[in-house]
């Protein structure tokens, strides 16, 4: 099986977390689509490690992940926050900032 | 075993300059302290010690840099930590700006005569509306951990201005990221206005990050390695495909563009400059742009010069849109922190002009990063001005209540007005050689078209700053309108660094552009 497969899988996870990103009013679920992005990329970095032959792309793939877990706990803070004061996580709902 | 103690013997440790990244290592080492201090420290001490701390740090990595500055040092920079952080003129240049930036910005963050305890809040966990809350608007004590979240700030964007390949910029991105978001959500007024700028950058950011790291695989992909200089060596005579190449590229821009809130990337810009802690958007508005732009800069100087006649054309409209929309978009705010942030984003279409005029020699380099450092000084003294016309219920910030400023304050509204001048380009101000001399080396490098629609639209630009200016002086208060705070030591510092900065560039600005000019990226 070449690698090409796989670089398609990510290209096709990372267009689902855009377009999730995009579509959902939950900030938790929008914030998992994110990370689904991110993934995506992992995917990416050690399939072209393989196709390569360098162990770099495998070794940005744990940098990416310990990013991704410093960005749940930033991330997670904020949103409890906004949560906590409005009673609900809908992105539709924080709209005093306009125009 | 045998075989390990082998291999281990293969690995040779990664030589490190210190001096040269003495200032970065400066401003992280004291961020750590700092966190340990808001550990360990009683309450009502740390806001003294923080701010000292801060300070020591940002005059300590100030005076590294100068060291390592004079020094016997190569000429065209030197390559460090494995080949992942560059140290060279441009580098050097932006770490100065970003310091002294962050030392006026630092300052504003430490205010507590403008409003009692200062613009953060006392504890944030409280939840808004509430009676604690209510109590403890009046408190005097803030959440101190401002400090060691500006100092991560500063040293991510220290490392993203010099960072020679792209997962150290990536990194990097995040570093100066993630305590920015934090730092938007924590204005001891109107807070859900400020959490809910927290929640917008949070969840643009990280959708933005998700796009420079793609951009960043599919460069590791087309290349085999993220090295800035791998990449233009891969780009400069293959066969392989220029897809990977451009789909990478374009995907890496975005996120830079982003950060950078070049239009159409601006989204969030608006809302967060508004909703965040006025200090805070000082901090970012000046620094961030510095950060971004500066790894702007480089990635396309040195990755992307042999390919640039194939992406030119789209960063030319990017920037026609970028500067279109801050002008236009500028012409209907009503609030002076929108107005301000929608000027942002018309200035970060006119960096971007600097920064793809590449050709013949590279004076596009050094006419952004003069730029960079013009504009960050009258935007950190223009937001300075901004938190100190008040009313009870906080800053006033909508323009109808600066009308006639100039007759309760006439200092304040003199300042301001020269500031909005200097951001619209007016001669004898640090912002009109700023865009002369990133005008003509757009022009030399053939971008003529793109000139004049700059000119046009700084001219529509003028004209919100005017009516601003009108506003102040020709109409009069109304009788319930803002008083104008009497500022404290740092604020008024901190005004008074950005303004004379603003007036000395305009008067004699061939010292900065000397130095802006002395070197080019280390490529």
């Amino acid at each position: 099986m070449t690698p090409t497969y796989y670089l398609l899988l990510s290209a096709l996870l990372f267009s689902i977390g855009a377009v999730g990103v995009l579509v959902r009013r939950n900030a938790i679920v929008v914030f998992m689509c994110v990370e689904l992005m991110l993934n995506a990329v992992n995917l990416t970095l050690v399939t072209f490690a393989r196709i390569n032959g360098s162990l770099d792309g495998q070794v940005m793939a744990f940098f990416v992940m310990v990013v991704a877990a410093a960005e749940v706990v930033v991330g997670l803070a904020i949103i409890m926050s906004i949560f906590r004061t409005r009673r609900s996580a809908s992105v539709d709902d924080s709209s005093l900032l306009k125009y | 075993m045998n075989l390990l103690v082998a291999q281990a013997q293969q690995i040779e440790a990664p030589e490190i300059h210190y001096g040269a990244i003495a200032p970065v290592l400066i401003v992280l080492g004291a961020a750590c302290i700092s966190v340990l201090l808001e550990a360990l420290l009683p309450k009502h001490q740390r806001w003294a010690v923080q701010l000292v701390l801060s300070l020591l740090t940002l005059v300590g990595a100030t005076g590294a840099l100068i060291l390592y500055a004079v020094s016997e040092r190569p000429e065209q920079g030197v390559a460090t930590l494995a080949g992942t952080v560059a140290v060279d003129s441009p580098s050097l240049f932006l770490w100065a700006t970003l310091l002294v930036l962050a030392f006026g910005s630092v300052l504003l963050i430490a205010d507590r005569s403008v409003e009692p305890g200062g613009a953060f809040v006392a504890q944030a966990a409280i939840r808004p509306g509430t009676i604690q809350d209510r109590a403890q608007a009046t408190k005097t004590g803030m959440q101190t951990e401002v400090f060691p979240l500006t100092l991560f700030a500063l040293g991510g964007m220290m490392t993203f201005v010099a960072s020679n390949d792209l997962l150290t910029m990536f990194i990097a991105l995040e570093v100066m990221s993630l305590p920015l978001y934090l730092l938007c959500g924590l204005a001891r007024r109107r807070r859900l206005l400020s959490q809910e700028a927290a929640v917008k950058y949070f969840l643009l950011g990280a959708f933005a990050s998700a796009f420079f790291l793609y951009g960043v695989a599919l460069l590791y992909g087309y290349a085999g390695s993220v090295k800035l200089s791998s990449i233009a060596a891969a780009a400069a005579g293959t066969d392989r495909s220029d897809t990977l190449l451009f789909a990478g590229f374009g995907l890496l821009v975005v996120g830079l563009l982003f950060k950078a809130a070049v239009g159409p990337f601006h989204a969030w810009t608006p809302d967060v400059y508004q909703g965040a802690p006025t200090p805070v958007t000082a901090f970012m508005a000046a620094c961030t742009k510095v950060a971004a732009f500066g790894g702007i800069l480089r990635v396309i100087t040195v990755a992307f010069e042999n390919t640039q006649w194939e992406w030119r054309g789209v960063l030319y409209g990017v920037a026609v849109v970028s500067m279109v929309i801050g002008a236009v978009l500028g012409l209907t705010q009503t609030d002076v922190k929108r107005m301000i942030a929608y000027s942002s984003v018309a200035h970060a279409g006119f960096l971007l002009i600097g920064s793809i005029a590449l050709v013949p020699d590279g004076e596009g380099v050094s006419a952004t990063m003069f730029y960079l450092l013009a504009y960050g000084f009258t935007t950190i003294a223009a937001f300075g001005i901004v938190s100190l016309v008040r009313n009870s219920d906080g800053e006033a910030t909508h323009l109808s209540q600066w009308a006639g400023l100039a007759k309760r304050s006439p200092i304040v509204a003199g300042v301001f007005t020269f500031l909005l001048l200097a951001l619209a380009g007016i001669p004898l101000t640090s912002g009109f050689i700023g865009k002369f001399v990133v005008f003509s080396a757009a022009i030399e490098a053939g971008l003529t078209p793109l000139v004049v629609i700059a000119l046009v639209a700084s001219a529509v630009a003028a004209f919100f700053y005017l009516r601003v200016i009108v506003l102040m002086y020709f109409s009069d208060p109304a009788p319930d309108g803002p008083t104008v705070s009497v500022p404290g030591a740092f604020t008024t510092i901190a005004i008074t660094l950005g303004a004379v900065v603003t007036l000395v560039l305009g008067l004699w600005p061939t010292f900065v552009l000397d130095w802006a000019g002395t070197g080019t990226f280390l490529s």
